[in-house]
Formats: structure tokens, sequence, C-alpha cells
């Protein structure tokens, strides 16, 4: 007999609040439906409101996460309509402040799916790690979220050559402990045994839901904005695309672990090479036109679109997050397996998704149950210990 | 005093509940249970069910579709409780005022006893917050 498992709207890990209803029969999930709308805010009607300068403001708060990468896509998109010409010292701070984001949001992340499985010690590691990575944020940007680094034509602030040694050294300090986070994650058995073969995505399935970022990549997908149309100090330096082939759980963390130290390498090449010169094209007016602006965030490929009729706002604002097309994969990575190995195949593509609000159980009878909020990740971690206690093994 | 007012002076429990925020918040709040700022060493612990918690932190500019379920979360808790209206959409809305999805703020839908402004606020300034709000609990029973 199929249940229905309604899981969500509302969960402090959950970036966006989301509602997936899960289909089970016995312990194995049979049908998945997913239900967006419930952190609507009107962001695209507000910004035809706002002039351009501000509407970098408001594009920020799309999403916490990626605070950098939605401005990142919009001053493009911006800069599209006027063909302006970015100095190129203002090109390399945008790829350090977007680089720099990428390796805190995948920290968050690998915290997270940690405490999915359990292992709590990630979850702290992790997240006492991306401090640091916070920490050269503040020091260049002057707030720990919320940058305000980008505007249209450059950044609003320039990075001290003075202070470039400093910061290469908080970077150095993250290498460590990304090492580590890869050891951990190739050298335990437990893990292994959670995550390899676990919601798998293969490369056909990726491409028919037109999955981005990691997501595409751990399917052997090689997809990303940075390397297929590059912008900003991109295509300057040198670094690789990492692609993975399984497409399941295990390939995605390994992916976000190796992205995070090229990352790393990309930020170090651009702090010292950063060239001199002026920070800002000091953009007057934008004419009439329509512009497009894409940037590959943590999660994938963002896409801004923005159409101006030569005033001072945008007639009309366009913008597509990767979490939307990244999150209906999970119909297909999700079915078939456990409901314990729900909250970390659903968490595999970044929404950090699982629940607190609430889940109720429902059969078809319409007896309806509803139990404690942390079901999911309780059925989660004891999956984890009995396979460490097979193992012979002790989990923290 | 009432004695579960009392007890919260010891271990103040919180639910967390986002209500059409940016998610930065979100994270500061997460942030602040990890091992930098490490909150639960003043008993300050993130819990799962509204009916566990002390007090709840409410984040977001009050989304239409989240009002209702924030006035039933709050209904669930056991009372007497505390509301904190966390971050600059939290108290006022931010920059989302005027947007034809908020629906109020967070004090028109639910009574607020603490405001911590900011964008997102420190995970010093929720710990400041929460030390004030205890210490303005003890001044009243004196």
């Amino acid at each position: 007999m199929t249940k229905i498992i309604p899981v969500g709207p509302y969960h402090p890990l959950q970036e966006e609040p989301e509602f997936f209803q899960l289909h089970v029969d016995g312990e194995n999930v049979t049908d998945i439906d997913i239900t967006i709308g419930y952190n609507h805010r009107g962001i695209e009607k507000l910004s035809e409101a706002r002039t351009f300068d501000q509407s970098a403001f408001l594009v920020e708060r799309v999403c916490g996460i990626c605070s950098t990468s939605h401005p990142f896509a919009f001053v493009q998109a911006v800069e599209d309509i006027g063909k302006i010409e970015v100095p190129e010292r203002a090109l390399y701070i945008r790829s350090i402040v977007g680089e720099l984001e990428r390796i805190h949001s995948h920290l968050l992340w690998l915290g997270l799916a940690g405490h999915f499985l359990g292992y709590n010690t990630i979850w702290m590691w992790a997240w006492k790690c991306r401090e640091t990575v916070i920490d050269i944020l503040e020091l260049i940007s002057g707030n720990r979220q919320n940058y305000a680094m980008f505007k249209v034509g450059g950044v609003r602030r320039d990075i001290d050559d003075n202070d470039i040694p400093h910061y290469l050294k908080l970077l150095d300090e993250v290498v460590p402990a990304l090492n580590l986070f890869r050891g951990a994650v190739t050298d335990d058995p437990v893990i292994r045994a959670r995550l390899v073969g676990v919601g798998v995505l293969s490369r056909e399935e990726a491409v028919s839901y037109a999955a981005v970022g990691p997501t595409a990549r751990a399917s052997g997908i090689a997809i990303d904005v940075r390397k297929d149309e590059p912008y900003a100090a991109y295509d300057r330096i040198e670094w690789e695309i990492i692609v993975t082939e399984n497409g399941d759980v295990y390939d995605k963390v390994i992916l976000r672990v190796l992205e995070m130290l090229e990352s790393v390498k990309i930020a170090r090449q651009c702090l010292e090479n950063l060239p001199g010169g002026e920070i800002d094209a000091n953009v007057k007016e934008i004419p009439p036109g329509e512009g497009i602006g894409r940037h590959e965030a943590p999660r994938g490929e963002v896409l801004h679109y923005v159409l101006s009729d030569g005033s001072n706002m945008p007639v009309r604002h366009k913008i597509r997050a990767p979490s939307f097309q990244n999150v209906p994969t999970n119909k297909v990575a999700a079915v078939g397996e456990t409901i314990s190995d729900a909250a970390i195949v659903l968490a595999a593509v970044d929404p950090c998704y699982c629940c607190t609000e609430r889940i109720a159980v429902i059969d078809t009878g319409g007896d309806r149950r509803a139990a404690c909020g942390d079901e999911l990740i309780r059925l989660s971690q004891e999956k984890t210990r009995r396979i460490a206690r097979r193992m012979g093994r002790e989990i923290k | 005093m009432n004695w579960k007012l009392y007890s919260l002076l010891k271990s103040p429990w919180v639910f967390h509940l986002s209500t059409g925020s940016c998610n930065n918040c979100d994270i500061e709040i997460l942030d602040f249970l990890t091992p930098r700022y490490d909150a639960e060493r003043f008993g300050i612990q993130l819990v799962g069910s509204p009916r566990h918690a002390d007090i709840l932190l409410v984040t977001g500019a009050m989304n239409r579709k989240a009002a209702p379920l924030a006035k039933k979360i709050y209904n669930q808790m056991a009372k007497p409780c505390l509301v904190i209206a966390f971050g600059a959409c939290g108290c006022t809305q931010g920059i989302f005022e005027g947007s034809y999805a908020v629906a109020g703020t967070v004090d028109s839908e639910i009574p607020v006893d603490l405001y911590i402004p900011g964008c997102p606020p420190r995970p010093e300034a929720i710990i400041a917050g929460i030390a004030r709000l205890i210490s303005s609990i003890k001044e009243k029973k004196e």
C-alpha cells in the first residue's frame, strides 16, 4: 500500500522552503511530488521599481548563500545592454569574491550532509573551516554575508595590495582542512557504504532534466559557464572543470570537495596576479535594449535577463536560479531509494533539504499521524549507525 | 515569577522559523551553534519542534503563504514563550517592503519581545540579544 509522507515546507537548513511529498511503499520511495513557491518575495517585480544600482542590492537577497552569484549575473546583464567595458582589476576582484563564495557554500553543504548522515563532527569541522573563508570575505567586503561588492561597471570596494599576503595566508589555512575532508570521505568505509550507488542520476536523466552545476557535473556532463562562456577573470587564469562519472551522492560529495580545492587555486591566482588600475567604469546611462548575464553559482548556472527602455530602472528583470532545474531531478534520484536515504539524496542537489516543521505520515485510509520534525534525519542517522555497527565501528 | 519563565533563564531552547527570508539570517543562526560561537555552552539549543521551544526566532518578511503558518506555530508553543524578530526583514520587512508577496511584519502577526536588526545580524548579535532578553526578564522579576 502506498503511503504519502509530506516533507516541509519549512526548515532552518533549507535554502528555500520546498514541499516534498514522498510516496512510500513499505520503506521504499516509489514517487515524489515537489511543490515550490513558499519563499516567494516578488523580487522580479520589486526590481522594476528600483534603479539599476539599487537592484544589485535587491538581487543579493534572492539567496543568502549565493549572495554574490545573483548580483554577478545581474551586473553582467546590465553591462551586456550598454556594452560596458569593465576595468581589468574589477574583473579579478569579482572572480575572487565569486570563488570565495563557492568555497563557503560548498563547506556549508558538506557540513549539513555530514549532519544528515549522523557525522556531526564533519558538520562542526566544516563550519569551523568555513569561518576562515568568511573572515577573508569580511576583510574584503566589510560584511560576513551580503557583500555588496558588485555594481554596474565594476566593484564597490578595492582590495588593498598590502593585505593580499594576509589573504593568501588565510587561504592556505583552508587547504589542509579541505584535504582532511577529502581523506575523511574517501577513506571511511561507512560513508562509502552509505553513499556509493545511492541516489543515482544518470547522464541521460541529467540531460533530460536540464540539470546544471555540480548536479550535472557529477553525472559526467562537463558543463560550467566559467569555461563555456568565460567572463570576469576566468579565462585569464588556469583551472579545470571537475567532472565525476557515476552521478551518485558519493560522487557529488567528492566533486564538491575537489571543486573547493580548485576554487582556492583560482582565488590564489587572482590575488597573486591582481592587475592595477581603476575598479569602476563610472557608468552614467543605460541605453534601451536587453541583456543576459550568466554566472556559475555554487549550485549551477544563474541567468538574469534585463530589459531596459533607457530610463534608470529595468522594465523587466527575469531571474532563473539553478535550484529550479536541479530540484526536479530528485524525482529520478530519490525514487527507488529507502526513506532513510531520502534525506541525503534530496540534500545532494544542495537545496539543503530536510524537514523540521513537521512530517505527517498519511496512509490512503486517511489516517494521519504527525511525527516529530527530525524524523527523517533520525532515520538517516540510525542507518549510518547500523552500517557502522556491522563494520565494527563507532560513530561520534 | 512563573516557573517556566524562570527555567527560560537557565537554558532557552530556540525554534527557528523562516517566513520568506533570503536565508542569510538562517545561516547565521546555524553558525552560532558551530565551534567559533558555540551557543550551546550557554544552554541555547536549536530544537526541531515548536512544542519543545521557549523562544521563537522568526526571520524573513512574512510571506503571504507563511503568515498563517507563523500564527499556527506560535499557537503550538507552550506559554509563556518569547518571540524574537530576527534581521532587518523580520523587524521592518527590510528591502522587501512594498512587495505584493509580503503580508505584514512579524509583529503584525504575533507579539514580539525582542528585535535583532541587521542584514544579517552577526552570530554575536544573537547571543547578545538573547542575553539581553534574559536580563530584562530578571529585572522585571526584581
